[in-house]
């Protein structure tokens, strides 16, 4: 048991000081704005909650929403299960082992813009890789730049080939974690393949599986940077997902009004989910 | 047998396959990139990479990078250190919620905090200094930070800490001399991804940066719109952003997964 210790808050003020100039302190400005309005000069007007209202029913904010949830929900679909699909056949020990998780992990310490950048030069139509066998091998018209269809699907790779690693990693780490007395149980036992996947290794990796799930919403849903160095929303608005939608309306049409507001409810979406799956987790935590 | 190992064998090469293009694009000249398509460099350039190593807006870009990340990375394990300490061996009124209400700046879109950022750190006198983007980072890395040393240290049995107090040790010397170095492997998880998320991040540094502290990113980005897409220069600039990643993943390779896990496999 933990000893009760109400000095601990000595530990943790650094902490606190430091998160809060950083969180607090702009989190009421965004919320001074959200119930403001303003023409410049600093001169601000109460305006209430109409820019809470003007934003919850206008149709582009719907529609960048919608395109945030399909996204995410495409992001979770493809990532989680081929994630452990590659973990579960991962080798466990030998040379492989460590060349298999440094250059896994290697898309993920590249930086964001740099991602956008690099896909962009690998599906140029002509002359990068990708479009180059799109249109000119398999003979498969490929342009992300015209059809929004082909941008959203190059968005999906894109974050796959980016974040899948961390679903990898993870359902990697619960797995090695398994005693081979159980496995060597449930051969006795003659247990199938799905079986010893469904009771055996399914369960050992169900913490690790719900950290990868909320680290991949939170991250797919506030994603910003590659989308936007790739697509650049486009075309159209075909890709303008939340947050690329969020800087053009704050620094681009610089309403800050609005903007603020849409901030306010954006953040509180992402916190009601994650809440979902943190009590998830710490619900896990307890039983064992 | 020989099909279970081919699944990974195939992501691997469909993870290199954009990573080749960037480095192959980067060895060829810019007359050989526009006259269409080629696998290999066919005349090998390195002036793409000399005209990065010897032009100061370039190469103070990754100076300027490398300046934050590094006291982005000792702010945040600095004051995560004792909070984490606090939050594995003691209760006190409220520790969950602030344990989730640090983790709640994890989730915050950094889109929704770029303009009160750029306000915040203009009024205190910050803007364009490393110092603004590194505390700029600690909003995601301390949580971070906290959350897997937290991790490491509910590891290490509380016997641990009685025993050097019935010794007679004070508390300070105790967490230098005997704590410490049982979690260093936590403190080099916790400084990899301090360093990594302060790394990759791009949408902060940029809104907080003008010229004096501009980071790698930004000046690439800027290159790409202005200078007409040069394409080989955008490529090499690339590849170099990859190597430090590589270089302390090297390191770290097999606590990863434990740090992602937050500690918590």
């Amino acid at each position: 048991m933990k000893k009760l210790n109400q000095r601990a808050w000595l530990f943790v003020t650094p902490v606190l000081l430091l998160v809060a100039f950083n969180a607090l302190i702009p989190m009421m400005t965004v919320v001074n704005y959200s119930v403001q309005e303003t023409f410049g000069d600093n001169l601000f007007f109460w305006q209430g909650i109409d820019w809470f209202e003007q934003v919850l029913t206008s149709e582009r904010f719907h529609k960048a929403l919608g395109r945030q949830f399909l996204f995410t929900f495409l992001i979770l679909i493809i990532e989680v299960p081929l994630g452990v699909a590659i973990a579960l056949a991962m080798p466990r020990q030998g040379f492989w082992v460590p060349f298999c998780l440094v250059t896994m992990a290697l898309p993920m310490l590249i930086p964001w813009n740099v991602v956008g950048a690099m896909w962009n030069i690998f599906t140029l139509p002509d002359i990068g890789l990708l479009g180059y066998f799109m249109n000119h091998t398999l003979g498969i018209p490929y342009d992300m730049t015209q059809n929004p269809f082909a941008a959203w699907v190059t968005i999906v790779i894109m974050d796959v080939w980016h974040w899948t690693s961390l679903v990898v990693l993870l359902a990697y780490a619960g797995l090695v974690s398994i005693p081979n007395a159980y496995y060597q149980a449930a051969e006795i036992d003659g247990a199938s393949g799905w079986a010893v996947f469904r009771f055996i290794q399914l369960p050992k990796m169900k913490t690790v599986l719900t950290i990868a799930i909320l680290l991949r919403f939170m991250d797919s849903f506030n994603i910003y940077t590659e989308p936007f160095v790739l697509t650049g929303g486009g075309p159209g608005n075909s890709t303008t997902l939340l947050s690329i939608d969020l800087v053009k309306i704050a620094l681009g049409q610089f309403d800050l009004g609005p903007a603020a507001a849409m901030s306010l409810i954006y953040f509180a979406i992402t916190l009601l989910v994650s809440w979902l799956f943190y009590t998830l987790m710490t619900m896990n935590d307890n039983k064992s | 047998m020989r099909l279970k190992s081919l699944v990974p064998a195939l992501y691997i090469l469909f993870l290199m396959l954009p990573i080749y293009w960037l480095v192959a694009m980067s060895f060829k000249t810019t007359n050989e990139i526009l006259a269409g398509f080629s696998l290999f460099p066919q005349t090998w350039t390195l002036a793409n990479y000399t005209e990065i190593l010897t032009d100061p807006t370039w190469y103070w870009g990754y100076i300027n990078s490398i300046i934050y990340v590094t006291l982005n990375t000792v702010i945040s394990v600095l004051v995560a250190l004792p909070a984490a300490y606090a939050f594995s061996r003691y209760t006190f009124v409220g520790d969950k919620h602030l344990f989730f209400w640090l983790l709640t700046n994890r989730m915050a879109p950094a889109a929704v905090f770029a303009l009160p950022f750029f306000q915040l750190y203009s009024a205190v006198g910050l803007f364009d200094t490393h110092i603004a983007v590194a505390l700029a980072h600690c909003l995601f890395n301390v949580p971070l930070a906290v959350w897997i040393l937290e991790g490491f240290m509910s590891g290490v049995p509380k016997e641990l800490d009685e025993t050097a107090y019935v010794d007679g040790y004070s508390f300070p010397r105790f967490f230098v001399t005997i704590f410490l170095p049982s979690i260093t492997a936590g403190v080099g998880v916790a400084a990899f991804f301090c360093f990594m998320f302060s790394w990759v991040e791009l949408l902060l540094a940029k809104t907080l940066t003008a010229v004096a502290a501009k980071p790698i990113a930004a000046v690439m980005t800027r290159t790409a719109s202005s200078a007409g897409y040069e394409l080989g220069l955008l490529a090499a600039a690339g590849t170099l952003t990859i190597i430090p990643g590589a270089i302390v993943i090297y390191f770290v390779r097999n606590y990863i997964a434990k740090g992602f896990a937050l500690g918590r496999v």
